[in-house]
């Protein structure tokens, strides 16, 4: 019968972990793979099934070192674990801040972002962390991602791999193949956000998610590429998409008006200067900002940026007619 | 690779490999409280611990196999390991288990009310620290939550709807932008284009209302029952929006405002000139067709009724005036 697999899976770990040399690959076979006999067909699904479960360890969390087996001839390629840089650091928790992290197991509605969640959280119980939301009262948000495009995205950021995918913009009749070299995920108004090298156009490049109208393919190998140092996804998407840009807008609201824009401002303080009035700070598209402020009439006044305030201003001017 | 919702063999290891540091620090756990304790049931332990005694240094070696007290297990439930002291420490988190559970609390501090933020920013510098120096071991995700999904208004509307109990709400009603409680019986919830909509029986207004979630400020469960706990949510992708007295207005709309044809109960439409689609439009109070019309400068034009022409232009002005010697043209 064969062995299963999580069984040699344990055993390979255990096996590299601690090792003071690294491990020949044959030892490692002899140890762990006994049922994939010697022979070219044998010899190649033993490669296929140990990258595999290099693979798996490396995604439960381990660092697998690679380095030469032999003391005298480096053409031996070995491998092993070491302890300390696998091992989670020891990390205590207050009954408060624990609960927090049951909480914060609610907040992923995409299934192997939930998976990982739950991982993480697995590894604090190991080291007796006692995790009960229940403790709290504060409500997780609940994020989602039904975009078909994101669990192959989110692979290959983990793999630093490049893929290709079927890309419908707005403003084009049909499709074109992008390939790009994701860095990271970014989600924003509701919206799932790519951002990446695009290989084509040799430059960064954000793509909307619930514009790839088809399969996500991973091209080549991992860790294909290095995302730059310092490289924030969020101001990329910010920066790159065309339905952004996004301003922060100091408008004035008459009291008791405005809830809606009073419930996301940043900042309400009222004015010393204009009784009955308050100053909020917003933050949003150009456009966007503006049907909103204007919805409210002459209970809102935009104070700044120029841009926006010009815009209120030629659009009222354009419906109160006369006056020329 | 494509989502497997079952249990995979890197899934099984995972979780010995957290089991085991626990099990080791303690010498001997009943079965169910480290069931209770990982939040699993105990026949799962067990299949894990299964897999365990059949682990060890040196496969196929007697001695160096990990040991796992079988008799305890299946006599008194009471779990024993030994000889599995290099597993003592639970393995570090991976890229994407730090990541995920990083993004998580990083969502939970911009979207948690004040006095609960403290208590997340420190558990977050703990799990950072844990990632890794300035975040090396984290992988690049970033979530700017919506209102809707920060809310605690959903998770307590689906409970109200599960436990069949009624609801009271604080509601925003943009057209007199004003703020109202109401107890309603909640039906359902549903999806039409972006908004997510509550289907309930409003109490304070005595018949049948759809909610915009986004508009309801705060929603409290109460222990009262519905009063008709048969009643079926309607469907609200069809006209609902008719429930109060309208007046029938008259817009031509520029293409920019064409979407309005989409969004609100339109009852005729006609080719205007230029390219411009004239619309007759139910609507509930001049106070929202002034707030449309203002939406939508300068893309629609009010044909009638004349009285709401009129308080428009004068509306237009007063806020135009507002603007100082920015909203006046120069001669």
């Amino acid at each position: 019968m064969a062995q299963p697999r999580a069984e040699r899976l344990m055993n390979l770990h255990i096996l590299l972990l601690g090792a003071k040399r690294f491990i020949g690959k044959d030892a490692i076979r002899e140890a762990c793979y006994a049922d994939h006999p010697r022979g070219p067909a044998g010899d190649e699904a033993f490669e296929r099934a140990f990258e595999r479960d290099k693979d798996a360890l490396r995604q439960i969390g381990a660092v697998i070192e690679v380095g030469s087996a032999d003391v005298f001839f480096d053409d031996e390629i070995g491998y092993r674990i070491p302890s300390e840089q696998t091992s989670l650091p020891e990390i205590r928790f207050e009954s408060d801040e624990a609960a927090v992290l049951g909480l914060a197991a609610q907040v992923w509605q995409q299934a192997t972002l939930a998976k990982a969640t739950t991982r993480a959280l697995a590894k604090l119980k190991g080291q007796g962390v006692e995790i009960d939301p229940s403790r709290l009262e504060v409500v997780a948000p609940a994020i989602t991602a039904d975009e078909p495009a994101f669990e192959p995205l989110w692979d290959a950021v983990g793999k630093r791999r490049q893929v290709t995918f079927p890309y419908q913009r707005a403003s084009e009749s049909g499709p074109t193949i992008r390939r790009v070299q994701p860095w990271g995920l970014a989600r924003s108004s509701g919206r799932w956000y790519v951002v990446g090298f695009d290989v084509d156009r040799g430059a960064e490049r954000v793509f909307r998610l619930s514009r790839i109208v088809g399969p996500v393919r991973g091209v080549g190998k991992s860790g294909a590429y290095d995302v730059p140092a310092g490289t924030d996804v969020r101001e990329l998407a910010r920066r790159l998409s065309p339905s952004f840009p996004s301003v922060r807008a100091e408008i004035r609201v008459r009291q008791g008006t405005g809830i809606g824009l009073r419930r996301r401002a940043e900042s309400v303080t009222p004015l010393d200067d204009h009784a009955g009035w308050d100053r909020l700070v917003v933050e949003g598209p150009v456009n966007e900002l503006s049907d909103e402020v204007l919805t409210y009439g002459a209970d809102v006044v935009v104070e700044s940026p120029p841009a926006l305030r010009a815009d209120v201003v030629t659009r009222l001017r354009a419906v109160a007619g006369g006056r020329r | 690779m494509t989502t497997q919702p079952g249990d995979t063999a890197p899934d099984q290891v995972a979780r010995l490999l957290a089991l085991v540091p626990y099990l080791l620090a303690r010498g001997e756990v009943r079965l169910d409280d480290a069931a209770a304790h990982f939040g699993t049931d105990a026949e799962q332990i067990e299949r894990d611990l299964r897999l365990l005694f059949m682990t060890g240094v040196s496969p196929g070696l007697p001695g160096d196999l990990i040991e796992v007290d079988l008799e305890a297990l299946e006599g008194d439930r009471i779990i024993r390991v030994d000889n599995a002291d290099y597993l003592a420490r639970p393995v570090r988190f991976s890229p994407a288990e730090a990541t995920s559970l990083v993004v998580a609390l990083r969502t939970m501090v911009e979207s948690a009310p004040e006095e609960a933020r403290d208590v997340i920013q420190r558990t977050l510098a703990k799990l950072e620290d844990a990632a890794g120096q300035d975040g090396q071991g984290l992988l690049r995700l970033h979530v700017s939550p919506t209102p809707l999904e920060s809310s605690a208004v959903v998770p307590v509307l689906e409970s109200a709807l599960a436990h069949g109990h009624q609801v009271e709400i604080s509601y925003h009603v943009p057209s007199r932008d004003q703020e109202s409680r109401r107890i309603v019986d909640p039906r359902g919830l549903a999806r039409v284009e972006d908004l997510l909509y509550l289907d309930a029986w409003c109490h304070t207004a005595a018949g049948d209302r759809a909610f915009r979630v986004d508009r309801i400020l705060a929603a409290r469960e109460l222990d009262t029952a519905v009063a008709d706990p048969g009643a079926r949510a309607r469907d609200l992708t069809g006209g609902w929006f008719t429930d109060a007295e309208t007046t029938t207005v008259t817009l031509r709309l520029g293409p920019p405002a064409r979407w309005v044809i989409e969004y609100y109960q339109v009852t005729a439409q006609r080719p205007g000139p230029d390219g411009t689609v004239e619309v007759d439009l139910e609507v509930a109070s001049e106070q929202w067709a002034q707030s449309l019309l203002f939406r939508l400068a300068p893309h629609a034009e009010l044909l009638a009724p004349s009285d709401y022409a009129d308080t428009f232009t004068s509306a237009a002005r007063a806020t135009l005036s507002l603007y100082g010697a920015d909203g006046v043209d120069s001669p």
